[in-house]
């Protein structure tokens, strides 16, 4: 087995491969730290994942045979390794973090016949696709073709080869910086592909007049992208800050969440957020815009108005509101979907919770929110890459059965993997499902989840390639407020004529209980598969569910990093992901840890270009010689030829480059300032 | 560090763009030389093309290059097939989107873009257009997109409705582009233009030209669009009342008709045996004639004030002796060659004059500076504006519109909450508070007209009203006493020398310093300056003209100060017999 060279010596070593995991993977090996990044599961991302139709439904099959079944340990030959003065501490074998999980299918499960037709349909459709039956066969194409499957599984930290789930073992290889040239090859290939599946608009169309049945879901199940959580990422938060600072925003693209939605009175209905929203909306009155604006500019600079809110900070935001002339209307765009808070929420942290909202709006469009296409489960494997880039070593289905711990120090010396090498290491870090039996309380909460795949969205409109945020009020006082995320074709996580929606909200009962009758209200599911409406049903307008699951997630964000543990001190545990919609709380974490594990280092610097990185014995690239590259040289005949004609008398912000997918990618050169009330 | 990627250093990466970037220059020099040299030697072939194209891309304001690249494509034009130039103007507009691609505001690739589509044989508009809309989405403010866009509209004559969906969606996205405005403005009185044989049915509210005027060319906008147009405005300002874009296109929306050029007034006296003639806006005096008991006169005319090109007043006077018998009748007709209207006027015997004019009321010409729409229209919309103002008492546009809305139903009834709001205006503006007095003293003076008007007396008094400025003069022709004390003026302009019939004028009480305007009046016979910052004789100057001048008060002012005044001013003026200092 490969695993026979793994070193035996690292600065750090990384269990978990999520976000708050692979964010430290990536800040380490970036400063120089040796770093060795395992996962026990045999996909990267850890409670992150995101899985295709298919490899999901294996997960799930796996999750189920796996529960109640116990990992024999056995006495071997590692105790040997232990010297005087150390103790074992051994780590959970039941990582699981899942509960409640059901599934239920509501596609119809046609006769073959019929099935074949719209195989015939979608197949002239998408020609390039590969047929679900050589998976292989894609990945070898995209990647290192000469390279064995195994490794290819291993080096490319890509979304789509998680989704293979051949046999590989646990194949080690080590990421050099050779490598990189490679991944953005790899990066461009991926670009292409979501031309040609972006495809025409009319094959979608085309698509969504056959009905789409259980069997279209599994041979198109490839398209899919389902995420085990739901998270979207705010346009100023700290994960976009991060993806800019350290450059890994170049291993991915985004999407612009398009449309913020509320649903109120049994109707769905578009949030006006932005100033174009407002100025556009038919359902204000001249009075509510003016109103509505009066108070998202107060917002914007809350502080400065003190005397506005300061006696009644402590009290309820959802007073505050009623105190400040909104309608009843505006009051519930505000409080739901803008500040996103519940009515007991007090009026500072309602204030802050709006300003965080519109600060981030018109960074990258109308919205205040990005969405990673191919899925969040992309966000950690590009911190792996970036990690792996500069040195970190990777290896999945491998983890850690114990720690070697100091007695007298009461810290972490070393650990012991499930090959029952021992790995000395100055740090460990650890994804929080590893370590439950150490939980000094009890203080457990749980995330209820939710993820339908439909026919429609949930508000039709001009486009169907929308990418929607709904806030739905708790529908009894007391509930919690569910966020649901409504993604559509483009952003590469269902198939054309679908939408993947993912309903989340912090746990009062099982996933079912809290959710089920809000999907109950806002979609039609039929009770039996394939069941069609009536005409004329009530319920007719409503996307049809076509496939389910539930499942609880355990968060015990609460904890706060490893204060909650009873562990080594060298031992730093991340919790996560929580249940609030943006990102934040897992980067802050990992920018915590990371100043425990080195202080004195710079958390994530700029990652530098690729030509100005030293390779021993390869000539330094050259940068092509063209003129296109790098047109305006300066002091060169080239301005002073031109002066002539660079007057120009106008004032408007510098144009964005034409070509550029502004809408697309988080780096600042691109960014637009314009948020509502700027001129 | 063990394990740390190892990085060229600043010093290492500078050596090397340097040595980049001198490599580039050399290539570029070398290349424009050849460039050069080719035009030189007037080679017209597919190499030229190629150089001057690897230099534009590198630098696409390269005046002279596109020049070279028209002479070769013109030169092509001439040995080639049509199908083949077409060809190579297809070739060339793809090589400018690249260009354009670098510098989306380059003045030469907007240029030659232009005049390669007008030279195509088929050019294709429908990709010129959605190449814009790319550009305008990148950045609606890229004016050298909007203007290539008028021409590609122009040149491929795309329907007005749909070009007004285009402004629907651009003002959809930004609204505070005004640009999408203006365009919007362009387009509406076009696609729904008022329709000229709608009676109007508000005479009072109708446009200042008089009923049987023969062109009432409007630039306006039907009545059903403008209430759609109203809304969809209201939605801007609503939104977001510190925009000034909504707020100009407002103003154009509740707009202005020019005032028709006519002959407002028509004056004679036998004193002097002068005739005056007022336009309603200034006018040449080139084709006016004058007929004086059905005979032709040869005059001379001259303007008010003196030498300048257009004035609303023109002056002449007849030989003497024409029109100085009071025992005789006459009757002037004046007409008007250029705009084929004339004016009669009737001196009867035992009158010194006589006039025929256009009151200010039956013109309504201070209505508004708004105009033409019904009451109703007027009145709702100062409903919504006032609405908005108790959101947001302190914004000066709606404050600004507010009064124009006023003004235009009802000058008079609304003066005191115009006044108020000036005042507001110029606290919550106070950088522009002498805008505000200029204008505020405007419509003071207009109200003040109409007064004097309904009164139907040539008395014109505005005491103790701020004034900042005088204006409309060529309004007051008629009036032979005028009372303006107790104001802020500093100056009597130039154009007060139209008040030919000027006797008493008082200007107590005011910052006086300059007195232009007060030459050439004949009738002038009284004038007090008390409390005024006249402090020299030359200040004073203007008054030898008047030659009816005898009695003049200059008590406190900084003159009387002086030794020897009273010497001085006889010297000056002998005319004044009753100087008070």
């Amino acid at each position: 087995m490969a695993s026979d060279n793994l070193p035996s010596e690292f600065d750090v070593v990384i269990l978990g491969t999520g976000l708050t995991e692979s964010i430290i993977a990536s800040a380490c090996s970036r400063v120089g730290q040796k770093v060795l990044h395992i996962d026990r599961r045999n996909y990267y991302s850890s409670k992150w994942a995101g899985f295709n139709f298919n490899s999901l439904l294996s997960w799930i099959e796996e999750y189920k045979s796996q529960q109640g079944s116990q990992s024999t340990e056995d006495e071997a030959e590692w105790r040997k390794t232990l010297e005087d003065g150390e103790e074992v501490l051994p780590l959970s074998a039941d990582d699981s973090f899942i509960t409640n999980l059901e599934v239920s299918c509501y596609a119809s499960l046609e006769a073959e016949e019929e099935v074949k037709e719209n195989e015939e349909a979608t197949e002239t459709l998408s020609p390039a696709a590969p047929s679900p039956t050589e998976p292989e066969e894609e990945t070898k194409g995209k990647g290192e073709g000469e390279s064995s499957p195994d490794v290819t599984q291993e080096t490319t930290t890509s979304g789509e080869t998680q989704h293979t789930q051949e046999d590989g073992g646990c194949g080690v290889q080590e990421e050099g910086a050779s490598q990189d040239a490679g991944q953005s090859e790899e990066i461009e290939q991926k670009e292409q592909q979501e031309d040609t599946t972006a495809g025409p608009p009319s094959s979608a169309k085309e698509v969504k007049k056959k009905k789409i049945t259980y069997a279209d879901l599994v041979k198109e199940g490839r398209r899919f992208n389902i995420d085990l959580v739901s998270k979207l990422i705010y346009s100023r938060g700290s994960l976009v800050d991060l993806l800019i600072q350290s450059k890994v925003s170049r291993y991915t693209e985004f999407k612009i969440v398009t449309r913020i939605l509320t649903y109120r009175q049994g109707r769905v209905e578009q949030v006006p957020c932005s100033r174009a929203d407002v100025f556009a909306s038919k359902q204000l009155t001249m009075v509510e815009k003016r109103m509505l604006m009066k108070f998202l500019t107060f917002c914007l600079d809350f502080e400065q108005h003190p005397e506005e809110y300061q006696e009644v900070s402590d009290q309820p935001f959802w007073e505050f509101l009623q105190t400040k002339k909104l309608t009843e209307n505006l009051q519930h765009f505000v409080l739901h979907s803008i500040a996103m808070v519940t009515k007991e929420t007090c009026t500072e942290d309602g204030l802050k919770a709006t300003q965080h909202f519109l600060r981030c709006l018109g960074r990258y469009g109308n919205t205040p929110f990005l969405f990673p296409l191919y899925g969040l489960g992309e966000i950690p494997q590009c911190f792996c890459r970036m990690s792996a880039v500069f040195g970190g070593i990777y290896c999945l289905r491998h983890s850690v059965q114990c720690l070697v711990v100091d007695k007298e120090t009461n810290g972490c010396k070393a650990v012991i993997d499930t090959q029952g090498q021992r790995i000395s290491c100055s740090h460990f870090v650890v994804e929080d499902s590893f370590v439950r039996q150490r939980w000094k309380n009890t203080e457990e909460g749980h995330i209820s989840r939710a993820v339908l795949i439909t026919d429609r969205s949930v508000l039709p409109a001009d486009s169907d390639q929308q990418i929607s945020l709904l806030t739905a009020p708790p529908l009894e006082p007391g509930g919690p407020a569910v966020h649901v995320v409504e993604l559509c074709s483009s952003s590469m996580t269902c198939m054309p004529g679908t939408f993947l929606v993912h309903l989340t909200c912090s746990s009062k009962g099982t996933a079912r209980e809290d959710l089920e009758s809000l999907i109950a209200q806002m979609f039609y599911v039929p009770p039996s598969p394939g069941e069609e409406l009536a005409e004329g049903d009530e319920r007719s307008g409503r996307p049809t569910v076509m496939w389910a699951m539930y499942f609880n997630m355990l968060d015990i964000s609460r904890m706060d990093g490893s204060n909650g543990f009873d562990l080594p001190s060298n031992v730093h545990v991340c919790t996560g992901p929580d249940v609030n919609l943006g990102c934040d709380y897992s980067v802050k974490l990992a920018e915590k840890i990371f100043r425990q594990l080195l202080p004195e280092e710079e958390f994530c610097p700029p990652a530098p270009d690729p030509e100005d990185i030293i390779y021993e014995g390869v000539a330094p690239q050259g940068e092509g010689s063209g003129f296109e590259e790098n047109p305006k040289t300066e002091g060169s005949p080239l301005q002073s030829e031109a002066d002539g004609l660079e007057n120009h008398p106008e004032s408007e912000k510098e144009a964005a480059e034409v070509e550029a997918p502004i809408q697309e990618t988080p780096k600042e050169a691109l960014k637009e300032d314009a948020s509502p009330s700027e001129e | 560090m063990h394990g740390r990627v190892k990085l060229k250093s600043t010093a290492q990466q500078e050596e090397e763009k340097r040595k980049e970037r001198e490599k580039k220059l050399k290539i570029y020099v070398a290349t424009r030389d050849a460039c050069f040299n080719k035009r030189k030697e007037g080679a017209m072939d597919d190499e030229a093309l190629q150089l001057t194209q690897q230099l534009l891309s590198a630098n696409p304001d390269f005046a002279t290059l596109w020049n070279y690249r028209r002479e070769i494509l013109m030169h092509l034009e001439t040995v080639k097939e049509e199908d083949e130039v077409q060809k190579q103007f297809d070739a060339e507009l793809v090589f400018l989107e690249t260009c354009l691609r670098v510098n989306p505001k380059s003045y030469g690739c907007w240029y030659h873009r232009g005049w390669v589509c007008g030279r195509q044989p088929k050019p294709n508009w429908t990709r010129e257009l959605s190449l814009c809309d790319e550009c305008l989405a990148r950045d609606d403010r890229n004016f050298h997109c909007w203007d290539y866009r008028r021409m590609v509209v122009k040149e491929s004559g795309v329907p007005v409705d749909q070009e007004l969906q285009f402004t629907d969606r651009l003002i959809g996205s930004n609204f505070s582009n005004y640009s999408s405005w203006h365009y919007r403005s362009t387009l509406l009185p076009l696609l729904h233009p008022q329709s000229p044989d709608l009676p109007v049915t508000c005479p009072k509210s109708s446009t200042n030209s008089p009923p049987n005027s023969p062109h009432t060319h409007s630039h306006r906008v039907c009545e059903e669009q403008l209430l759609k147009e109203y809304e969809l405005v209201q939605n801007a300002f609503f939104t977001d009342p510190n925009d000034q874009s909504a707020w100009f296109y407002y103003r154009w929306l509740l707009g202005r008709a020019e005032r028709e050029e006519m002959i407002s007034c028509v004056y004679m006296s036998r004193e002097g045996e002068r005739v005056v003639v007022a336009f309603s806006r200034p006018a040449q005096a080139v084709g006016l004639m004058l007929l004086l008991d059905g005979k032709m006169q040869k005059v001379e005319w001259r303007s008010a004030p003196p030498s300048v090109r257009h004035s609303p007043v023109w002056i002449c006077e007849f030989p003497p002796g024409t029109i100085s018998d009071i025992n005789n009748e006459h009757n002037l007709t004046v007409h008007w060659t250029e705009k084929y209207t004339k004016r009669e006027c009737a001196l009867y015997t035992g009158r010194a004059e006589s006039w025929c004019r256009d009151t200010a009321t039956d013109q309504e010409l201070f209505r508004s500076e708004l105009s033409v729409e019904k009451t109703s229209v007027l009145q709702s919309e100062l409903q919504s504006c006032n609405q908005l103002m108790e959101l947001e008492p302190e914004n000066k546009w709606c404050l600004l519109t507010i009064i124009l809305l006023m003004r235009a139903l009802d000058p008079l009834g609304y003066e005191k909450e115009t006044l108020a709001h000036f005042q507001k205006l110029k606290e919550v503006d106070s950088m522009r508070s002498s805008y505000y007095s200029d204008l505020c003293s405007k419509f003071m003076i207009e109200n003040t007209i109409l007064k004097m008007e309904y009164a139907e007396v040539r008395v014109f008094s505005i005491s103790e009203k701020n004034l900042s400025t005088l204006c409309h003069l060529d309004q007051l022709l008629l009036v032979t006493h005028m009372n303006l004390c107790s104001n802020q003026l500093s100056r009597i302009p130039p154009q007060f020398s139209m008040l030919q019939c000027l006797e008493v004028l008082e200007v107590d009480d005011n910052l006086i310093e300059s007195l232009d305007g007060l030459s050439n009046l004949p009738k002038l016979e009284e004038l007090s300056l008390k409390n005024n910052q006249i402090s020299k004789i030359s200040q004073l100057e203007p008054l030898a003209s008047c030659p009816k001048l005898t009695r003049l008060d200059l008590r406190g002012n900084p003159i009387t100060k002086t030794d020897n005044i009273p010497a001085e001013l006889s010297e000056l003026l002998p005319s004044v017999t009753d100087l008070m200092l």
